[in-house]
This record gives C-alpha cells, structure tokens and sequence, in this order.
C-alpha cells in the first residue's frame, strides 16, 4: 500500500512572542525572516525530509502554497532544483487554497498508486500576510512541511480518503492583493470550518467503516484553538487522541499547516497507529493512515520538534513590520537603484546558484566552488565531476559585520566558509546571533531570497550556524 | 631577462589636492596634474609621444586624456587594475620607453568619485549584467574579515589589535595635517579611532581611508634625455605587477594573515631593485593603507616587519617620520582618500619630492630610495604594484 515513506518540516528561527516589544499577539507565532518566502522554507523541509536519502530515487515534486513568489512561474521547480532533484522530475504547484497541502498528497498518492511514480516529494510552505494589528496576524504563522510518498518501506500507509469540495467565500486574496480578506466571523466559521471539515469526517469514517475510537491521533486544520477543541466533541475524540493545534508555538501555517501538524504526529507515532488527517479549504480533505515498523527507520530528522525547539524571540515588532514591508525604513547610507539580476546569466549559473552545485577536479581530487573551468589548485583543464555543496558542513574561517550593508538585518555578517573534505566559500550569514558568530563556529547551508527586483525574486544560499 | 632599473628616468610630476572637490571636472583634473608634470619636465604638450591613462569609474578610453591635454593623434591606452589602475599606467609607460619605443611619455591616472550621490565607492564595480548572487563584500569588509583573522592568528585580544590598528591611523593623520594636497589634514588620537563609528567590524571609521576626488600624472623619458633636461630627475629602479586568481575565496589554505600578491610583488621588485634588506635599505614607503589593517599586513608583506610582530614595530614608532623607516610620508590613503585611478601616481609624487628634497614640512633628512605599493580586490584576489624609485647617481 503506498503511503508516507518519510517526513521532514521547517520552522523558521525568529518568533513574536510576549517578550516582543509593540507585538500585542498573547502567544507565540514562528515568523519567516527577511530572507525567506514560501519556496526557501519549502525547500528547508525537503532536505531534512530527504536526510541521507539517494536523492535520484525521487520522481517528482510537488508544492503547496498559496503565498507562491511569482503568479506566472512555477515554484516546484525551483525547490526542486534547490533540493537538487533529476531532472526529469514532474513537478506541479498546488496552490490558491488552504487546502492545497493535501489536494498536493492526494495527487501524489495517486500518481504512486497509479504507476507513474514511484516516488514523489509533497512540499507545502506558507507565509501568509494579515492586516497588521489583527486577529489574523497574531494567529498566522510560518512554516513548511514535506512528506515523501511511496510504495516501497512505507512508515504511514494511505489507507483511506474523502473529499468534499464546497463553493464560499469564507477567506480569500484576490490576484494582486498580498493581504488575506475575510467575510463575518460567525458565517465563516458556522457554515465553511465546522459544517464542512465535520461533514467530510463523518463521510469517511461512514466510508470505510471506521469511528473516532479507532485513532491513535487526530490531525486536523482548525482556525484557532476554541474551534479545534469544539471540533473533538463534535467528532467524538477523547483530548488524548487530538494531536495539538500548532496555534500559540508556530501559528496557522495555512496550506502547510495540517502536514506540519502530521509531521508532529508522525514524530510521536508508533507502528500500528492508526492518525486521520483531515484538513479544510474550499471544502475539505480527510485521510486515514496506518503507521508501521519503517517509521522507526526515519526519525533522523529535525522535523517539527527540532526546529520547534530552535528558536529566538525577536526583539521588536517594529523590525518585523519592516521585513514584511509594513514599514519603510531607510538604509544605513545613501545606495543606488538596486538593478534587476540578468535572467540570462540567472539560468546559465542556475546549477551553480540553485542546485548548489561546484566542482571536483578530477585529477588531484580538490574540491572548488563556484564551478571552475582550470583548476585552482594543479590547474588541470575542465577535468572536474560536479559536486553538491548544499548538504556540506563547514566552519566560519573569518568572518566580518558590515555596518552599513543594504540589509534588512544589520549588520550584514560575511563569513568565510571552509567545509569538511576541502573547498571554501565566501558567504553571507543570516539567522545569526552577533555576539555568538566566531572563528572556528560549525554553519551549514540554508536556501534564501537575497533580494527582489523588478519582479525577479533572486534566491541563492548563505551559510548559518547550525539549528538546534 | 634584464630588468627596468636605471633605465627610466621621471622628469616631472603632478598632483591635485586631493578631497571633495565638487567644482572639478574629471577633465579638470587631468589638466590641471598633467600640466604641472609637463611643466616640472619642462617640455611641451607637443613632445609627449604616447600617453597611459588610468581610471576604474570616471570615464572610457585614452581619449579623456587627448582630449582634456589636446595631445594631437598619439597613442593613448586606457588602463584599469582596481586600486593599482595608475601604477599599472606608470609602468606602461616605462616599459614604453625601456623598449625604445617612445622618447617621452606621460602616464596620468583621474577619479573622480564624488558625483554618484553616494557614500563609499558608489556604483563601483555595478553596470555589468549578472546574476547578482555574489555576496556584497565592499573594501571595508574585505580588510575587515583580515583583521579578524589576524586577531586570531597571533593570539592578540581585539582590543590590542584595535589599539595598533589606531597607532597608524594616528601616524598617517599627523602626516597628512603637514601636506596641503591632502584631503584630511587634522591630528586625530587613539582613542578617538576606538570610540568612533563601526563601518565593517572589527574596523571603525578612523581604520578606513577617505573617499575622494582627484588626479595625478608622470612624465617619463629616458636617463639620457633627462639628464638635458634637469639635475634632480628620479631613476625608476624598479616596478611590478602581479594579479592574484580568487586563490583566497578558493583556496581553503589561503590564511588571510599574509597576502601573496603583496610578498609576490614586492619579492619581484626588490630582485629588479637589487634591494636585499628591504627595511635597512629603503628610507621611505608610500603604502596602500586603505584599511589600517591593511598597512599593518603590508609591513610584514613587505618585510618591514617580522611576521607576527609588526605590532612590535608599530609600538615602538618605526614607522612614523622620525622613524627607522618613515611609512606613507605624505598622509597615505588614509588623509588622501582614494580616487582609486590616481593614487599609485599620488604616492609616485610623493617619493619623487622626497628624493628631489622638495617635500617641505615632511622632507626626511634621508632619501635616496623608496616604494610605492597599491593592492586592490579581495584577498587572494588582489591586483597588487610595487614601484621603487631612487635619486640620480
């Protein structure tokens, strides 16, 4: 039977939270840094998913979301490449409803069951804008999750679906808008969330013939706390059985956010459970799973649990209105038009800059990043094997704090890199704490937006020190 | 192979104040530094035969300089190597006449930086289509990320490298309160160089050089001509260029507490200088310090110093005028600023005063031989010139 062979998810470094200074939210949410969207975190997820797997051993990509950088280009390519995939993947975007995340797992499963894949990577990364101040805000959250589905050491059988597909308009973001709208609370939730996720529930329990009492776990989508509870009792769970509502830790992280709590789930999980997934969005999806012995094969991830357990408070809302661009603030000194990077030289260098790819000179073995074509070292012409720097340890060699750098972030900590089996590379470092940067320090490799401009979003890796 | 020494004489040389000099064209300049060079040689526009122009942002091709000169139909080259753009000019324009080529030439070099709006070094570099993945490491970062290393290296507390880092900030300001062509002429103290502003940590305000507008040319000819035409012509006894190849960001060996371009350069220089002993046997230096850690690492680089105890040697004032062996004489970067296509020629100027006896208020007592060192890029990538000049025999 196919299913879940394996799991992973991200959860970014900064929270708001009480000790945020001018953040009314009561609770802690995860929030993107300055340098990340829906396709970096994303990307974050399918490589600790993907952790000491043969990457070739993957078909496809898809990728969940409904805050994707572009409207016209697809992601799944891009974090396909990141997560340095074949490149006769499929890969597909699903996105524009909350319930994208498991529209995304379903067709994947189906693909598996059906032969056209033998396996595909389900990535699903939100990073949604609210009106600041709102209830909205202080309940969205950042994230990413990613589940590998396959039929070969399955750890989470798919034994049983159900869909309903329901027109409202409850929540919505029209083309062009960057903030999520919404129609009167009480309809909302009275008529979209409890009529709907509970209809699909009742229908798939009626369909295979199963009830509440035969779950280990329960894992599904709720707007906020009072509504996830509500929807226990509605179903018939005991509050052991509900796996928790990520609100006050990480937020709702919309289209990723039933697979992140999943991924919880799975974390705790043992041979034998049976979880139901059920998720909401333009109607709702519902999954039943069966854990088996291979889950305890995969737990070498960071997962939900390590990255939740990595974090730090920011210290001011005010700088996070500024990196969701709430607010303008002025750079340290006077800078010139920040020009639009070349789409040619983007795609020529797109395995270097995307895939992380360098080189290893053939003959004496030195490993040199970006791509030479004479090496650095015997100077032996265009002999070289490609390697992959992405998954590399390195320790920072020197590193300097640039002061008056255009970043969001000040200072701009440049950090020399040099990695285990030879090779350096001259970095920027971001999600670092200032006093705890120093020579010798271990940082590995995270996937990152540098800049948008002229509607070309230009993603690249910097180092960081090692989470958690 | 026989190398330049004695074989090109300097006849003339000029210099702008150098500084924010908002009514001045770039043209400005180079009439004004190649018309005082053209009359310290005292020849005419007419005699140059060929011409080396150097400059990194301030305009295109050998015509700014016919053009600003009214040189009629000779050849000019334009020449840019990031911060050794004049030197590389200079020696152009001696390998020129070395060969038999040209009687008489002028190598000029101009920047002009101060009409970008911005602060630092501007748009430098930018305009080339690329895929802009390339983390910004502008020059304060690149001398920075030195420092630190350095600091690590020897074992030294930040605050002891810091405190010998300010000694030659506060050298190179007095020197340059007794030069009127400098662009910062003000005593500054050590602790005004700690407390000031961080620009790239560990460096400071007081650690980096000025950004700044200006001019400077050479007239070069033969030893034999020169002789005709003046007694205190200055032997060209040395000059070499090196370029180093990005070894620094790929080789994972490269230590960034010595420069290979700097000791490559400068070893070439002194074998064509017949120089052995190069701290006994200079009596000045005009260095590249556009970063004080920059001027620390050129004292061992260079073999001022001992590796690891230019610290030494800077506690105990060897640099300063009084000094065993005076250290940018005339301000350096640091009270000049750096219009990066006419430095080399800046510093040129000022050891050929000095070995003249015409460098005023800084005239040291001896000077028969000295250096003249740029270094640009990023360590393991600098462009890097060594030019040593001596009086006439």
């Amino acid at each position: 039977m196919a299913g879940i062979t394996s799991y992973g998810a991200y959860v970014p470094l900064y929270r708001l939270g009480g000790q945020t200074a001018g953040w009314s939210g009561l609770v802690e949410k995860a929030m993107a840094s300055f340098d990340e969207d829906s396709i970096t975190m994303a990307v974050a997820a399918a490589i600790d998913c993907m952790n000491g797997m043969d990457r070739s051993t993957i078909d496809g990509l898809y990728f969940a979301t409904t805050t994707s950088p572009y409207v016209e280009k697809q992601a799944a390519t891009t974090i396909a490449t990141a997560a340095d995939l074949r490149r006769d993947s499929i890969t597909m975007d699903f996105t524009d409803s909350l319930r994208a995340g498991t529209n995304a797992l379903r067709a994947a499963f189906d693909a598996v069951k059906a032969g056209s894949a033998k396996q595909v990577m389900v990535t699903a990364a939100e990073m949604r804008l609210a009106q600041p101040r709102s209830a909205y805000e202080a309940g969205f959250g950042d994230g990413a999750a990613a589940l590998l589905i396959g039929d070969e050491k399955v750890a989470a059988s798919i034994v049983g679906w159900y869909s309903v597909t329901n027109e409202i308009l409850d929540v919505w973001r029209s083309s062009g808008e960057t903030i999520v709208d919404s129609w009167e609370e009480r309809f909302v939730l009275d008529e979209g969330y409890r009529s709907v996720l509970s209809e699909t529930i009742s229908g798939l329990f009626a369909k295979c013939n199963v009830s509440a009492k035969d779950f280990a776990k329960a894992v599904y989508y709720a707007p906020d706390a009072r509504r996830h509870t509500e929807m226990a009792r509605k179903i018939g769970l005991e509050p052991g059985q509900v796996q928790p509502l990520l609100i006050g830790a990480v937020g709702n992280t919309g289209a990723a956010f039933a697979l992140m709590m999943l991924v919880a789930a799975l974390e705790e999980a043992k041979p034998g459970d049976r979880i139901l997934l059920a998720n909401y969005g333009d109607g709702a999806d519902a999954f039943i799973l069966e854990v088996t012995e291979e889950i305890n094969k995969i737990r070498d991830r960071r997962g939900m649990k390590g990255y939740m357990a990595s974090k730090k408070i920011l210290g001011d809302y005010q700088t996070y209105a500024a990196w969701r661009g709430f607010i303008d603030v002025a750079a340290a000194v006077r800078r010139p038009e920040m020009v639009q990077p070349s789409p040619t030289a983007v795609w020529r260098e797109r395995d270097a800059n995307i895939r992380f790819h360098g080189v290893k000179c053939k003959s004496c073995g030195y490993p040199q990043y970006p791509p030479q074509r004479v090496c650095t070292k015997c100077h032996a012409k265009d002999n070289f094997e490609d390697v992959r720097f992405s998954d590399k340890k390195g320790t920072v060699f020197t590193y300097a704090m640039d002061y008056l750098a255009p970043t969001p972030d000040p200072p701009l900590v440049i950090a020399i890199v040099n990695f285990e089996g030879g090779g350096r590379i001259v970095s920027m470092m971001t999600d670092r704490d200032i006093n705890e940067v120093k020579i010798g320090m271990p940082v590995e490799l995270t996937f990152r937006k540098l800049f948008t401009a002229k509607g070309v979003h230009n993603y690249y890796w910097k180092s960081m020190p090692l989470r958690g | 192979m026989e190398g330049i020494k004695d074989r090109v004489a300097i006849i003339g040389m000029g210099c702008t104040k150098f500084g924010e000099l908002w009514d001045k064209s770039a043209e400005d300049m180079l009439v004004d530094s190649c018309f005082e060079a053209i009359e310290d040689a005292g020849i005419e526009p007419k005699d140059i035969k060929a011409g080396w122009f150097g400059t990194v942002m301030s305009g295109f091709s050998g015509q700014m300089l016919t053009h600003a000169l009214k040189l009629e139909y000779i050849p000019v080259s334009r020449l840019e190597n990031f911060c050794a753009t004049a030197t590389d000019a200079f020696m152009n324009a001696c390998y020129a006449v070395a060969a038999g080529i040209y009687d008489i030439v002028i190598a000029s070099g101009v920047e002009k930086l101060k009409d970008t709006g911005f602060a630092g070094l501007g748009t430098a570099g930018g305009g080339i289509p690329s895929s802009m993945v390339e983390p910004p490491v502008p020059p304060p970062v690149q001398f920075a990320l030195v420092a630190t290393r350095y600091a690590h290296h020897y074992g030294l507390s930040m605050e002891e490298l810091k405190t010998a880092l300010a000694k030659i900030a506060v050298k190179n300001h007095h020197n340059g309160t007794l030069n009127p062509r400098a662009h910062f002429r003000r005593e500054i103290t050590v602790e005004q160089v700690l407390n000031a502003p961080m620009i790239a940590w560990p460096l400071g305000l007081f650690d980096c050089c000025g950004v700044s507008d200006g001019a400077a040319a050479a007239i070069v000819t033969t030893p034999e001509i020169a002789r005709k035409l003046k007694d205190d012509y200055v032997l060209v006894k040395g000059v070499r260029l090196v370029c180093g190849g990005k070894q620094g960001t790929l080789h994972d060996w490269y230590d960034f507490v010595h420069f290979d371009e700097n000791v490559t350069a400068s070893k070439m220089a002194y074998e064509e200088a017949g120089i052995k002993d190069p701290r006994k046997e200079l009596d000045l230096a005009i260095v590249h310090d556009c970063f004080s850690i920059t001027e620390m690492l050129i004292y061992e680089d260079l073999q001022f110093s001992p590796r690891g105890k230019a610290k030494e040697d800077i506690d105990a004032g060897t640099f300063t005028l009084e000094g065993e062996l005076p250290v940018n004489t005339d301000g350096g970067l640091k009270c000049f600023g750096h219009p990066i296509g006419a430095s080399g020629l800046r510093m040129l100027y000022e050891v050929y005063k000095q070995l003249q006896g015409k460098a005023e208020q800084r005239q040291l007592k001896k000077a028969d031989i000295g250096l003249t060192h740029n270094l640009g890029g990023m360590p393991g990538s600098f462009t890097c010139a060594v030019a040593i000049l001596g009086r006439r025999d």
